[in-house]
């Protein structure tokens, strides 16, 4: 029954799609008042028939309801709550519920925060987002129903992936999701703005919150999910360049490209088209990293349930998506060229340099993702492409990418003479690199060229933004009052560069100077690593909620003082029966320790893998510091206050003291 | 030319350096790290370079399994059913690893013939098979379960 209730409620939202995705579009062509005012109603409507839908979902996974089919594949009794909630999301039918939904949210928060704008402009964009949302639902519906219908219904469900069973999951894919989803505000926001004519001062600042919101929660599902691999899955690795994590990455480095070209266009008019086209590659590029994920053609974790038909329908919606969008772009974007002038050596100029690398970057993993799927459908022979390729492209492109990040704030718009800009950063700069070639001598012992340079440029980047936050403030009576009177924006700019310094320093060190182990302990038997001495005091037998396990007790010591006791586990859930290994981590403000539980060897000796990794926290700290950024950046007043038209051609005053003044508080957030 | 242009000019010729130099990166890493992968079958009929790094996949052998003494070194047999691929390999198996499943091992084929696996893959789904294994295996005549993503059996 409940299924029932479910499906009914996602057909209704997807006709309520349609009405958002066709109506408001033809009455702001024809200019019919009544007609562009019901993109707000449909978005309403639209909203509240998938929460319905999704809630009837939710409510299946709670009380067991196994005549719906999805529930049966994801679910079981003895599954605890926490799983079964999360677990509508766990597979792939019912992510796409989440999915919508998730759409319908960020349109209805478009809906609600467009006072300040044009009702023709506001129409546009939700019937675009409309568009959108038709396309996911009949996916959804047509495709990949999750109230699809069990018969005979199955006495007990076939249990959610042990894999997934994991508080990751609770938290990693809701993130990742809102961020793919939000990032078609942007691009919206860009289609409407190319219909409408207009990618003005007032458009790039509509724009700029909903990219800097969706980007910051892209950035928390990737490192989310990075965390998660490094806890559970992967044994020990952060990143493996694995495709499906590629396919959030890149989205992830265009939103990037895009935040710093609006930016520009925001303060300067500068680049309005090539905003509109990263506005357009990064929504493209979700899209096909939800292809890629969902079609089948990757062999991973995260292909759950693969159905060619499935495919070629977001194939499809790929190419309808992208080939809508380019042709708009490539029929209007010449009308709306930028005409700004800017010397190489400014913020522009260095905005500019910034997305190159991105642009550069994003590039090679794409190649180094796609190569292989086209090699293979044109039968060429299969390859894969190792993570050594990305690493080695890479590592060298962030090098000047972080050194830019460090520089542009620096920088005045529009000019700046380089002999200025040299003679006030080169001690800073030299600093940072006689410090990052030093420092790894003395923490670690030993450096190479890439891991001095890696650190040298966290360093610049931490001092330089330090620096340029001390200008703004010394000048004043009294600095720490001026702290109160730079703007958020300024503030979520400095947190996320911040955060990338720290980020970098932390991917350095743990790249050059992890080690990991694989050794073979009997009971009672003693391994000594980064420090440490572990020994091995058997394994025993202990049941979870609905597993079975064997849980390894290592006490470490150090320095011949016990410092903790570590329990790795390898469980084995009661319906898959497929064993799984839980990693113990004792983490440090320096370093992880790590260990994984191998196999049996016979008479109470096992396998283990250590692992020591120095300064893994850094990455997460680093990489939440950068989210964090770009929340209080999307929180900054002015996005609120915004009068689209009072500013309509009109002075902006920002941009006049942006033009005179160095590195005013202003610069975008990154 | 006026100064502007020139200046343009310089910005044009900084960027393109940038990204020929870029690109000749990326292709030189690329060249390099290019692992292809091959089945039993074609590790047999010698298509397979040795001392390359390449993937190889199939079922692991019954009865192939042995541990090779005190250092985690093991040795099995990768088979798509048609022929045997011996490996040897040193340290933990993955979780899914054990005789019958598929797997898949990144490594280099010594001359003596013996493949020296650096890691091995065991996919995370029993049902589920690394789409090369697959087909490896349905290319020499194996008719066997491959698998199909584990949906629910209706």
């Amino acid at each position: 029954m409940i299924g029932e209730i479910g499906q009914f409620a996602l057909l209704l939202a997807l006709l309520m799609a349609l009405v958002q995705g066709t109506v408001p579009l033809i009455g702001a062509q024809r200019g019919i008042q009544s007609w562009v005012a019901t993109a707000h109603t449909a978005v309403t409507g639209q909203f509240v028939f998938l929460a319905v839908s999704y809630v009837c979902l939710t409510w299946a996974f709670i009380t067991h309801d196994f005549s719906v089919s999805y529930v049966a594949s994801h679910s079981n009794t003895n599954l605890p709550l926490m799983y079964r909630i999360s677990g509508v999301w766990g597979g792939h039918e019912g992510s796409l519920v989440l999915w919508g939904l998730m759409l319908a949210g960020w349109s209805l928060a478009v809906s609600r925060f467009s006072k300040g704008l044009p009702a023709v402009m506001a129409a546009r964009t939700l019937a675009i987002m409309g568009l959108v949302s038709v396309g996911i639902l009949s996916f959804t519906l047509f495709t990949s129903n999750p109230f699809e219908p069990l018969f005979p219904v199955p006495a007990d469900g076939r249990d959610l992936n042990p894999l997934l069973q994991d508080p990751g999951l609770v938290l990693h894919p809701p993130m990742l999701y809102m961020g793919y989803v939000g990032l078609a505000v942007p691009f919206a926001i860009a289609m409407a703005g190319l219909i409408d004519g207009r990618l003005d001062a007032a458009w790039a600042r509509w724009s700029r919150p909903w990219a800097l919101t969706a980007w910051a929660f892209l950035g928390a599902g990737i490192a989310l999910g990075s965390w998660w691999a490094y806890y559970t899955l992967g044994w020990g690795g952060w990143w493996f360049w694995d495709p499906v994590e590629n396919a959030s990455f890149m989205p992830f480095l265009a939103a990037t490209a895009l935040l710093h070209s609006l930016a520009a266009t925001e303060k300067r008019g500068a680049f309005r088209s090539w905003t509109v086209l990263l506005a357009i590659s990064a929504f493209s590029l979700s899209l096909l990293g939800t292809f890629l994920v969902r079609s089948g053609v990757l062999t991973s974790v995260h292909a759950f349930a693969t159905d060619p038909d499935r495919g070629l329908y977001i194939l499809l919606l790929l190419a309808v998506v992208v080939g809508g969008s380019f042709s708009l772009y490539a029929w209007r974007a010449p009308a709306v060229r930028s005409h700004a002038r800017f010397d190489p050596v400014s913020r522009e100029g260095s905005l500019l340099a910034n997305n190159v690398l991105l642009t550069v970057a994003l590039a090679a993993v794409l190649v180094g993702t796609l190569y292989p799927l086209f090699l293979d459908a044109l039968g060429l022979g299969k390859i894969s492409v190792g993570p050594p390729y990305f690493d080695a492209v890479f590592g060298p492109l962030m090098v000047p990418l972080v050194f830019l990040t460090g520089l542009g704030p620096l920088l005045r718009w529009k000019r700046m003479s380089a002999t200025e800009i040299s003679r006030r950063i080169w001690h800073t700069l030299v600093a940072a690199l006689i410090v990052g070639a030093v420092l790894p001598l003395l923490l670690m012992g030993s450096t190479t060229v890439m891991t001095s340079l890696g650190i040298g440029m966290a360093l610049w980047l931490a001092a330089a933004s330090l620096r340029d936050l001390w200008s703004k403030l010394a000048h004043r009576r009294r600095p720490l009052a001026g702290l109160r009177k730079l703007p958020a924006a300024y503030y979520g700019m400095l947190t996320s560069h911040l955060g990338l310094a720290v980020l970098v320093f932390g991917i350095t060190m743990v790249n050059t100077f992890e080690s990991e182990r694989d050794i073979r302990m009997a009971p009672g038997q003693t391994h000594e690593q980064g420090g440490y001495t572990l020994r091995f005091d058997g394994v025993r037998p202990v049941q979870g909620p609905n597993y079975d396990a064997q849980e390894a007790l290592i006490t470490v010591s150090r320095d011949g003082r016990q410092v903790t006791e570590l329990r790795p586990q390898k469980r084995v859930y009661w319906v898959q029966r497929e064993p799984m290994s839980n990693a113990a981590i004792r983490t440090r403000f320096s370093h992880d320790l790590m260990v994984a539980l191998g196999n049996p060897m016979g008479g109470g000796t096992w396998s283990l893998r250590v692992y020591h990794n120095p300064f893994q926290a850094w990455l997460w700290f680093g990489s939440g510091l950068i989210v964090l950024g770009g929340f209080i950046a999307a929180a900054d007043r002015r996005y609120r206050l915004l009068n689209v038209v009072a500013r309509e051609g009109g002075t902006d005053p920002a941009r006049e003291s942006g033009a005179s003044r160095p590195a005013t508080a202003e610069g975008g957030p990154s | 030319m006026s100064p502007r242009q020139k200046r343009r000019l310089a910005g044009v010729l900084v960027v393109l350096i940038g990204l020929s130099a870029a690109s000749a990166l990326a292709l030189n890493a690329f060249r390099d790290n290019l692992m292809f992968f091959y089945s039993p079958t074609e590790v047999m009929e010698g298509k397979a370079p040795p001392d390359h790094l390449i993937r190889i996949g199939g079922l692991v052998a019954d009865n192939s399994f042995r541990e090779m003494g005190e250092d985690l070194t093991v040795r099995f047999v990768i088979t798509d059913t048609a022929e045997n691929v011996p490996v040897e390999y040193t340290g933990v198996l993955p979780d899914l690893f054990r005789e019958g499943q598929g797997v898949v091992a990144h490594g280099r084929l010594g001359s003596d013939g013996l493949f020296r696996a650096e890691r091995v893959l065991a996919k995370h789904d029993e049902n589920y098979m690394a789409p090369e294994v697959a087909e490896a295996l349905e290319a020499a005549g194996y008719t066997g379960h491959t698998g199909d993503g584990g949906d629910y059996d209706r």
